[in-house]
Order: C-alpha cells, then structure tokens, then sequence
C-alpha cells in the first residue's frame, strides 16, 4: 500500500465534494436538517392536553377543581360546554383530548365524605398520550382530594420515586443521543454509498482500473474524506443536541468521539461494500437507506427498547451496528458512563467494521465483468 | 527474441454468453511499433484493448504486454502501460492540472522529473493555456489530448489507445497523430484502434478486424496490394444503376458504391473495356474511369465479403 496514492484519491475525492453542491448539501446539512425536525417532531411528552369541562356543579368546590387541572400545565380548557351532546363534538373531532364532566352534586357529595363521581373522559385513540393523560389525572384529583380533606388521611404508602439520569423525564433527552446515532447510521452509509458506483457510471472507472492503484489503497482513499465529513457531522450534531436541545453532556469527550469514529468507519465501509456491489448510484443510494434507516430506526433500541421486543427479533438487533452506537452515545450522553462499560459495545462495532471493510475489499474487483 | 516483441496474443478468445467479441487473435506487435487496429463498431476493438490492458480477463487463450501474462500479472502489466478509454475517462469537475497530478500519483511519478515532464507534456498537446480549466469544460479534441497527457505521464512501454480520434476535429486529429509520431521516435509502441479506414494509413502496421477476426494484417502498402487484382475507379451520373450494371459484367470480381463512383475489382485491366461497353449500353454517362491503388476501405470490404 502507498501513502501517496491513498492521499491522491482521498485529495481527488475531496474536491469532487467540494465542486458539488448537491453533495456538499447532503454530507453537512441533511445531517444538521433531519437532527432538527425529527429532534422536534419526535416527542413522547404530553403538554398541553386539550381540555374541555361540562360542569354542571358551578360551585366554589368545582371550579377550584378545574383550577387545579389548569395549574397542573398538562392540561388547556379550551371550552366550558353546557350539554353533554358537546363532549360528544368536541372529542370527536378532535378538538380536545380530555373531557372533565362534574356532575351537580359534586360539592354536596364531598361535603358528605362521600364519592364525587367526577366523570373524565380520555381520547384513547393515542393510546400512549392517553396512557400518559390518565397518569396526570389521577395526580391531579389526588392532589385536589388531600388538599380539600386537609391531609386528614395519610397515605399507607408514601413512595418517594427518584429518577435517575433523567430527573425531568423529559423525553427529548433520550431521544436526542439515539436519534443521532440513528442519522448518523443513514448519512454514513449514504455519503460512500455513491462514490464507487458514480465512477462506474461515469466511465471513469476503467481509466482508474487500467493504473497501477491497489483495492484496499481506492477503498482507504474514498473512506478517508467521508469519515473526515461524517466527524463534523458528529460535531455538529453533539453541538446541536448540547446547546439547541439542551441535552445534558454528562461523559468524556474524548470518548465519544473516538467511539464515534468507530461507528463512522464501519457504517462508511457499509457504504462502500453496497457501492462496490450496486455499480449504479440510484440502486446504492436506495439499498443504504433501506438497510440503515429501518433498522436503525426500528431496532436500535432508539425507539422501542429491545429488551419489549420478541425474542427473534431480539437476537436480529445484535446485528444492527447503530443498536451499539444508541447505547454508547445514551449512555455517554446522559449517564456520563466510560469506556468500562461500553467495551463490548465498542469491541463489536470494531468486529463489524473491520469485517464490511475486509468484505468490501475482497468484493471489489479491478476488472470490467 | 521475446525483448523484441511488446504485446504477443496467443488464441486470445473472448465471448459474453453465445457472442463472440474476440475470435481466437494470434498476433504479434513489436517494440516501437505503431499497430493499428482498424474496424467498424462492434468489430471487438474495445473489447481486445481491455484485455490487453487487464482490464477485463480472456475466456481462453494468452496474451503478453511487455513481457507480463494479462491473466497471471495484470498488475505488473498496469504499471508498464498507459491506457485511454474509448470514452473519456478522466474526471470532468477536475482542472487539467488536477487530473495530470492524481494520475501522476498515482503511477508514482518521482516529484523530481514532475515539473519536466508535465511542462513537455502540456507543451506537445498545446494544453498549457488551459492548465486550469475543468476538464469537462475542453473541447473533443483538447479532451482526447489531455487523456494522451495522462496516459503518458509515467513514460510507459506500451501505450493503449482506443478510439482516440473518435468525434475529434480533422485539425486536431492531424494534431493528435502528430504527438503519436513524436512518440515513436521514443521508442514507444503504440496499439491504437480506428474506425476510420482512412486513419489506417497512417499506422506502421495495420489488422483489419470484422466480428473479433483479423481478416488480414500488415503494413498499410502491403495490406492496399493484397487484393492480387487491378481496381478501376469510374465516376458515373446514376451511380445506383450503374453498381447494377457493372455487377452483371463478366470478370468484375466485386463492385463497391462509393456516392457518385464505383470500385470494381478486375480479373483483369482488360476487362475495364467491357465494363465502359456495358455502361454505354446502359446509357449510363461515365464522366471519368482510371485505374487506382484500392483504399483500405475497399480491402476491408472485398475481404469481408470474401467470407
């Protein structure tokens, strides 16, 4: 292998980058682009639940009631209706979530010591936010029942619940670290995906065939740029998530991009091997997206946690190299863990690049047919 | 004997599935010669110069470049050649000069003999004044040049050129063949293919080529007097009725149309009488009628109708 040719291709590479636009748009600001609307769009917190309240009461009692859902900051009253009928309306068109009914005996049934019969109405055709309204409800009467008893009755069991690494549930902060490593698992791929099979398509393959240049110097010149822009897209996009998304960076610096650059060497191999394999840019293009972002998105553990999955689709995930990357940059991100305990992470992502990359060299043939 | 000789085939075949692009080639070219590979499209030239480039592998046969067997040490071959693809191999959205040092790179050219080099480069092929353009920006002809210039960078033995004067100017052709002149008297051997007959004549050495086959091969003069027999070369007004005429006479061997004259091929010059006598039969005008050196064209032509 000689440095000097590795350098020649790497150099020419880089200009050819530099003189596209349409490629220098993809490798920096697809990145920066996708980790910001899907960094917005992708939330599990419920805020803002739209509210209505049929309340039939009128009292001191009642409306200290929905003065609490209000304070909450879960919930908006959108409309106080004066029929049932309208609940109807209202949820059905999806103009509010919840709907709270307070029945006209409420302050009288309270005053008694006896059941309220407050009537809640959830939306449940979204499950998890009504999952997650029912939870705030409940809350919120609990916390209007003990106030109007004046803690006469003291719970049996008053669990003091502390959540670690991320106290505010918020769920942006695990969001954000996977959803990186989820964009970077389809850029890396995508950024080589283009580079052998371009040079098919334009003919320029033969002349570089019919010189002296050896496969693994072709393959380390063309991984050399890209790895060089998928860094700055990891840059970027720790930037982004730290002081646009206000995640907090809790690990070594210093780990995270090295075990980075680990993830970026292999997904960029991954790229290489379906270029070499494709010889057409629109097939290789098409086969790294597929091959990356599903799994990456699905079975990564970015958005479901494995551990819920069935096991055969358990065992699949083992071989999803952004399965990896998930859980070192969650766990660098938010739990500030070191390299004790990612190696087997790390050795894996390792093992895979090392092998796409003995693949791709074997695959790739300095011969036409 | 074998220093002497830059590329020897040996039953070199080449077929993709039932086609047959190359028909078992048995040929041998010498150092410092100019071969020329002649043809129509489909003929196999590109499909021969990939080969001997190791660029692509034979289904049966052998084939030496420069001492080195294409099958076993294709590598080696590549370090000794320089090549240029029939179409434009270079990168488009690099300069001149950029395409000129990666290629330089990557033959590794020592630094030292670069600055010599480049310059007498750019100065044979006039690309100087263009040394920063985009390579996609130059015209056929500076294209074709610029492609010479980095096939030539690394001094090679053998140089490959397919189709190099494809779609380039009259002008600049004569350029182009100019450099290649030059070359030779360097002691390079250059294996170039055309599909232009009359681009032929300028070769040292000639194989007509038709379906993978050489038909006949030898130099230009030679190849021109292979026919064995006179050819006569008659201008006529209706040259269409005229080829009609003529194929009926007794003794033309073969007649070749050629827009506003025939070619025929005689058993012998006597015969071009009856072939003045048939025409005025016809009432067919014959505006002049010699006797000529046949062109390539009408060797290639007799030979492939000959099979």
């Amino acid at each position: 292998m000689k440095v000097l040719r590795i350098k020649a291709i790497a150099k020419k590479e880089l200009i050819q980058i530099w003189r596209d636009p349409l490629s220098l748009a993809m490798a920096f600001l697809m990145p920066v682009m996708l980790l910001f609307i899907f960094g917005y769009a992708i939330t599990l917190d419920v805020n803002n639940l739209k509210t209505v309240v049929y309340d039939l009461d009128k009292s001191n009692l009642s409306r200290e009631l929905i003065t609490e859902f209000r304070e909450s900051g879960y919930f908006t009253v959108v409309d106080n209706v004066n029929e049932h009928r309208e609940i109807d309306r209202y949820l059905d068109s999806g103009k509010a979530q919840v709907a709270i009914a307070i029945p006209a005996d409420f302050s009288r049934n309270i005053l008694k010591g006896e059941n309220a019969g407050l009537q809640v109405i959830v939306d449940g055709s979204d499950s998890n936010t009504a999952t997650i309204a029912i939870g705030y409800i409940s809350a919120v009467t609990e916390l209007y029942s003990q106030r109007i008893k004046g803690s006469r009755i003291t719970p049996l069991i008053d669990p003091r619940v502390r959540v670690w690494y991320n106290p505010e549930l918020k769920s942006r902060n695990y969001i954000i670290p996977g959803l990186i490593a989820v964009i970077m698992a389809v850029i890396a791929a995508l950024l080589t995906s283009l580079t052998i099979a371009r040079e098919w398509e334009r003919g320029t393959m033969e002349q570089l065939i019919s010189t002296p240049v050896k496969t693994p110097e072709l393959i380390l010149g063309k991984l050399i740029p890209y790895f060089v822009i998928g860094f700055i897209d990891v840059i970027l996009s720790v930037m982004m998530a730290v002081f646009i998304f206000d995640v907090p960076l809790r690990g070594n610096l210093v780990l995270l991009a090295a075990l980075s650059s680990i993830f970026l060497f292999g997904g960029l191999s991954l790229g290489i091997l379906i270029s070499i394999a494709a010889k057409s840019q629109l097939v290789a293009s098409q086969i790294s997206m597929v091959a990356t972002f599903l799994p990456a998105f699905l079975l990564s553990g970015f958005m479901y946690a494995i551990a819920n999955m069935p096991k055969p689709l358990q065992i699949i995930t083992y071989a999803i190299p952004a399965r990896y990357f998930v859980s070192i940059l969650k766990g660098i991100f938010l739990k500030g863990i070191t390299l004790k305990f990612l190696v087997l992470e790390t050795v894996l992502l390792t093992v895979f690049g090392l092998a796409v990359l003995a693949l791709a060299n074997k695959k790739f043939k300095k011969r036409i047919v | 004997m074998n220093k002497a000789i830059a590329i020897r085939m040996l039953n070199l075949t080449k077929s993709f599935g039932d086609n047959i692009a190359v028909d078992n080639l048995n040929l041998e070219i010498e150092k410092g010669e100019l071969f020329g590979l002649v043809g129509p499209d489909g003929a196999g030239k590109t499909t021969i110069m990939r080969l001997l480039t190791a660029v692509m592998g034979p289904t049966s046969g052998k084939a030496w470049v420069a001492g080195h067997s294409i099958a076993q040490e294709g590598e080696r071959i590549k370090e000794k050649i320089g090549y240029m693809s029939q179409r434009f191999g270079l990168y488009e959205d690099l300069t001149v000069m950029e395409n000129i040092f990666f290629y330089a790179d990557l033959y590794e050219v020592p630094q030292s003999e670069r600055p010599q080099r480049i310059e007498r480069l750019l100065g044979f092929s006039n690309l100087t004044p263009f040394k920063d353009r985009l390579a996609g920006k130059l015209s056929g002809g500076m294209k074709q040049k610029l492609g010479l210039a980095c096939a030539l960078i690394h001094t090679p033995e053998v140089l490959f050129l397919d189709e190099p004067t494809n779609g380039v100017d009259p002008v600049s052709r004569r350029d182009f063949w100019r450099i290649l002149y030059d070359l030779l008297k360097e002691e390079v051997t250059i294996f170039v293919s055309t599909a232009y007959l009359d681009e032929a004549e300028r070769c040292g050495r000639i194989g007509l080529i038709h379906k993978g086959r050489i038909l006949i091969e030898d130099s230009p003069a030679i190849v021109k007097n292979s026919l064995g027999y006179p050819m006569i070369e008659v201008w006529v007004e209706d040259s269409r009725a005229a080829l009609e005429a003529v194929r009926g006479v007794d003794g033309v061997r073969s007649v070749n149309l050629y827009g506003d004259r025939l070619h025929a091929t005689l058993e012998s010059p006597d015969i071009s009488r009856r072939v003045v006598e048939r025409l005025g039969d016809s009432g067919i005008k014959i505006s002049s009628l010699r006797e000529i050196t046949p062109s390539i064209e009408d060797i290639f032509l007799s030979q492939v109708e000959g099979r």
